[in-house]
């Protein structure tokens, strides 16, 4: 088992037990983004230790009624055992979204559609989201505090700086915060985190009969991996030695170069 | 892990070089290499590894990198983290985001090119934010035929001029890029380098270990209230935190002791030593606790000023003069500030000092503040965290930078600030930036007393004064509209001006007083209210020319009878005998004499702060 790395797990829960309480002190109406996945699930069990035992702001879901049937329960599980203020947010239906997007993005433009009909009616100043750098090349620039306009549109090319850890936290009316304490942190990170502090996750993402979900979506357009990893130690291993990227397994990330930068110019995640 | 920024001129091949280390490190995953293919080949051009990293569409049409990337480097001992940063000068804002989360630089230069004024300016801009160490891979070694000369000519100069700025570097590699010459592994191209590879020399970098004191601190985040308790979370930035322990809270200087430390899950109540940790706890005293408090030990606490002496890099977009307010964020503490003076500014463009005043776009400034609240900091040096601050213009941050030593006038005993005790001159002196003061114009009717008054109060109102003009227009008609122009009047209004005068100068102000105040023992008596505050400044110009002037037809009245005791026409005027100043009103313009006056206050009040070490390029 490598434990390379078990000094910076302190580090990075400390950066992102900073981030989450400087977002929550300092923005306010304020929301967190949860998937159900391991990354924001581990999140919100770094809220429930930056806020000793207890989440203090709601937890949104977006719910496009096309996760796996083990996701929904899991989300039911962990809402009822941790005390969540959970809201569940149905996504407009893909009719309704721009329908030159390929197919494998229209998910993640309901989840847009839907994130900002939640922000228009809800007037959060503030959306914690935990996104990962090293899922996507175009996360990679995100900021820990970054603006959106009013539309949920993400200037890229214009962002204003962000030094050390001393955070912006003011925005005009009408416009929002992401938060994003989860940059910093790997996929393997992730893991090792979650295998450490004991944190519940949907048993897909171990394998059976030779398949495992590594990075979880809509039940039509993400797919299992080949894997024979059924624990997270062997998970682990895994993704020490891997060079497959983490998100292989979802549609939308191979359609088009653009399609990707697209969505997140847009206001998705 | 490491975290390292590529910095340096751009086109000089930063992006390539991290793309290339990304893949033959086996950094990248798989199908990268084709994804990039596929992109180089959409836009016509020869494979392109800085697409690696510049995944924005804009940033691969134009071929440069216009945000900060962050990717991990995987190499056989340990990962380093890279962060690309965008060398174009328009991109400057994200240049220092990536920088200000690194550890150390890899500095990229162009080997026909040579150290570029980007190269320096990233040097001055990492040493700024802190960062210490670098190495240095002179680029394109390929288009200079492989030769040690262009290598070792960049090596000297930069070795110099690095050392200058305090940046250390460990390693000067020579490479080729595109071709991972001197990358992983070692060329056989260029035989007469035989020191590290950029992955050793990367390998070998470490994240400072801090030269922080072990003094506590902790920066309150907020305050967590339920039930009847109140819980006080932040962050621990040096020092040990422990159940039992005796503190004082800043700025307000009271002392308690820790009650518990509060965890969870678990419930241990052991000390928090770590730093960067996060903290909770209660103490056992009901001081009202706020964020941006600062928690130390009784000894060995953090000063605690309204003068602020720092070297900042501006991106306000507008040019900065002094009178300028702003907010400034220093860990989570938001203070209200004023711009006092600005000591240096450094064009980042060129390098070269701007004339006496001036700050653009993109400088980096010496300069000083002065906060509306007292705040409690420590110098960058000590104690980064809080050490460091943004400047904020409304919801937009205009710029950043580190606490100078010079602040730190002396640090504050426990439980001083909690008595209350008297303002002394010297405190309204060291927040103001100036001492009070009568500063107080005699001269004829028309010699130009209001004129030069109004002028520099206006000016000094500018530079941060605090300044007021008290004359015969706004005293006249209130304070002393029960008095005639006798002789005893005359001397009565000049007494009441005087003393309302020294209170404003108790107060902190700059007061000028323009009066004709003719008669010599009125002044006397003015200048013994005031005490060692009053300059007496004679607006000298002779009779014949006052009356030229003649704006308000005063002495045509005087001279047909129509207004009496009329200084210089029918009565007396007493020149002064030993006035600290005279403005020749009579022979110098209006400019003259108001830059003399200037002159002369800022010279006689300004509480300077002390100088600070010189800012190298």
């Amino acid at each position: 088992m490598d434990d390379r790395g078990t000094a910076d797990l302190d580090e990075l829960e400390s950066r992102t037990i900073f981030i989450l309480r400087e977002a929550y002190f300092s923005v306010a109406p304020l929301c967190m983004l949860w998937s159900m996945g391991k990354d924001s699930t581990a999140l919100l069990w770094m809220a429930r230790k930056a806020f000793l035992g207890r989440v203090p702001f709601p937890v949104v879901l977006l719910d496009t009624e096309m996760e796996l049937p083990e996701v929904y329960q899991f989300r039911d599980e962990i809402a009822a055992a941790w005390d969540l203020d959970v809201r569940n947010e149905l996504c407009p239906p893909e009719s309704s979204v721009d329908q030159t997007l390929p197919p494998g993005a229209r998910a993640a433009a309901r989840k847009t559609a839907g994130l900002r009909a939640l922000i228009a009616r809800e007037e959060y100043r503030g959306v914690i989201v935990g996104i990962r750098r090293d899922e996507q090349a175009i996360r990679a620039k995100e900021r820990v505090f970054s603006r959106r306009a009013r539309d949920g549109g993400w200037d890229v090319k214009g962002q204003p700086p962000e030094l050390w850890d001393v955070f912006v936290s003011e925005v005009e009316d009408g416009m929002h915060l992401r938060i994003h304490p989860l940059l910093d942190w790997t996929e393997v990170d992730i893991w090792r985190y979650t295998r450490r502090e004991n944190i519940p996750y949907v048993p897909l993402y171990l394998a059976r009969d030779g398949k495992r979900y590594r990075s979880l979506g809509e039940k039509n357009i993400t797919f299992p991996i080949a894997s024979t990893a059924a624990t997270l130690d062997e998970i682990i291993v895994e993704l020490e030695t891997t060079r497959a990227p983490e998100r292989a397994g979802r549609a939308m990330d191979h359609e088009t170069e653009s399609a990707f930068e697209r969505l997140r110019l847009g206001g998705y995640m | 892990m490491t975290r390292v920024v590529a910095a340096g001129h751009v086109d000089h091949g930063k992006s390539t070089i991290i793309g290339r280390l990304l893949n033959d490190t086996g950094s990248l995953p798989d199908g990268k290499i084709d994804e990039l293919q596929r992109a180089s080949a959409n836009r016509g051009v020869p494979f392109e590894w800085s697409f690696a990293l510049d995944a924005l569409q804009s940033e691969r049409d134009q071929a440069v990198t216009v945000e900060t990337t962050q990717t991990l480097l995987r190499l056989p001992e340990r990962d380093v983290l890279l962060i690309d940063a965008p060398g174009h000068r328009e991109f400057l804002r994200n240049m220092i985001t990536g920088a200000s989360s690194a550890d150390a630089a890899m500095i990229v230069v162009d080997a026909a090119e040579g150290v570029a004024e980007q190269t320096m300016r990233h040097a001055l801009l990492l040493q700024l934010l802190g960062i210490t160490q670098a190495i240095v891979v002179v680029n394109k070694m390929d288009l200079a035929g492989y030769s040690s000369e262009p290598f070792e000519a960049i090596r000297r100069e930069l070795a110099e001029r690095l050392d200058s700025l305090n940046v250390s570097v460990s390693a000067f590699v020579p490479v080729a890029g595109r071709d991972g010459d001197n990358l992983v592994t070692r060329s056989s191209k260029m035989a007469w380098y035989d020191g590290q590879t950029v992955a050793e020399a990367l390998a070998d970098l470490r994240a400072p270990t801090s030269a922080a004191h072990a003094n506590l601190r902790v920066t309150v985040q907020g305050v967590l209230r339920r039930d009847n308790s109140r819980t006080i979370v932040g962050r621990l930035e040096s020092g040990s935190l422990q159940a039992g322990l005796d503190i004082s809270l800043w700025p307000s200087g009271r002392s308690a002791k820790i009650a518990r430390i509060e965890r969870w899950p678990d419930r241990a109540n052991g000390a928090i030593e770590r730093a960067g940790a996060p903290v909770a706890f209660a103490i056992d005293e009901p001081y009202y606790v706020e964020r941006g408090d600062i928690v130390s030990g009784i000894s060995g606490g953090p000063a605690l000023v309204s003068r602020l002496r720092v070297r900042l890099l501006w991106l306000g977009g507008y040019a900065l003069r002094p009178g300028q307010h702003l907010r400034l964020k220093i860990g989570t503490r938001t203070a209200h500030v004023e711009l006092v003076s600005i000591e240096r500014a450094i064009d980042a463009q060129t390098l070269r000092e701007r004339p006496e005043g001036q700050a653009s776009n993109g400088d980096v400034i010496d300069a000083t503040f002065r906060s509306r609240e007292v705040i409690a900091v420590d110098d960058f040096a000590t104690s980064p965290a809080l050490g460091r601050f943004i400047l904020l213009d409304g919801t937009d941050i205009v710029g950043g930078g580190t606490i100078q030593p010079e602040t730190i006038v002396e640090r504050a005993p426990a439980d001083v600030v909690a008595v209350d005790h008297l303002l002394d001159p010297d405190s309204r002196a060291w927040r103001n930036g100036h001492r009070g003061a009568v500063v107080w114009l005699t001269g004829l009717p028309a010699s130009g007393k209001s004129t030069i008054a109004m002028s520099v109060e206006r000016r000094l109102f500018e530079k941060g004064y605090q300044v007021y003009v008290l004359d015969g227009d706004n005293i006249r008609s209130g304070l002393c509209n029960d008095l005639t122009f006798s002789h005893a009047d005359r001397s009565e209004n000049v007494r009441r001006v005087a003393e309302v005068a020294a209170l404003f100068a108790d107060a902190g102000f700059v007061v000028i007083a323009a009066f004709i105040s003719p008669y010599r023992k009125d002044r006397d008596d003015a200048r013994r209210a005031a005490g060692e505050r009053f300059y007496e400044v004679h607006v000298s110009a002779d009779v014949a020319t006052c009356e030229r002037r003649d704006p308000k037809g005063h002495y045509r009245k005087a001279r047909a009878g129509e207004i009496l005791n009329f200084s210089g026409v029918s009565d007396v005027y007493e020149e002064p005998t030993a006035p600290e100043l005279t403005l020749d009103t009579a022979t110098q313009s209006l400019e003259e004499s108001v830059e003399a006056l200037l002159r002369f206050v800022e010279n006689a009040l300004t509480v300077s702060a002390r100088p600070s070490a010189p800012l190298n390029q």
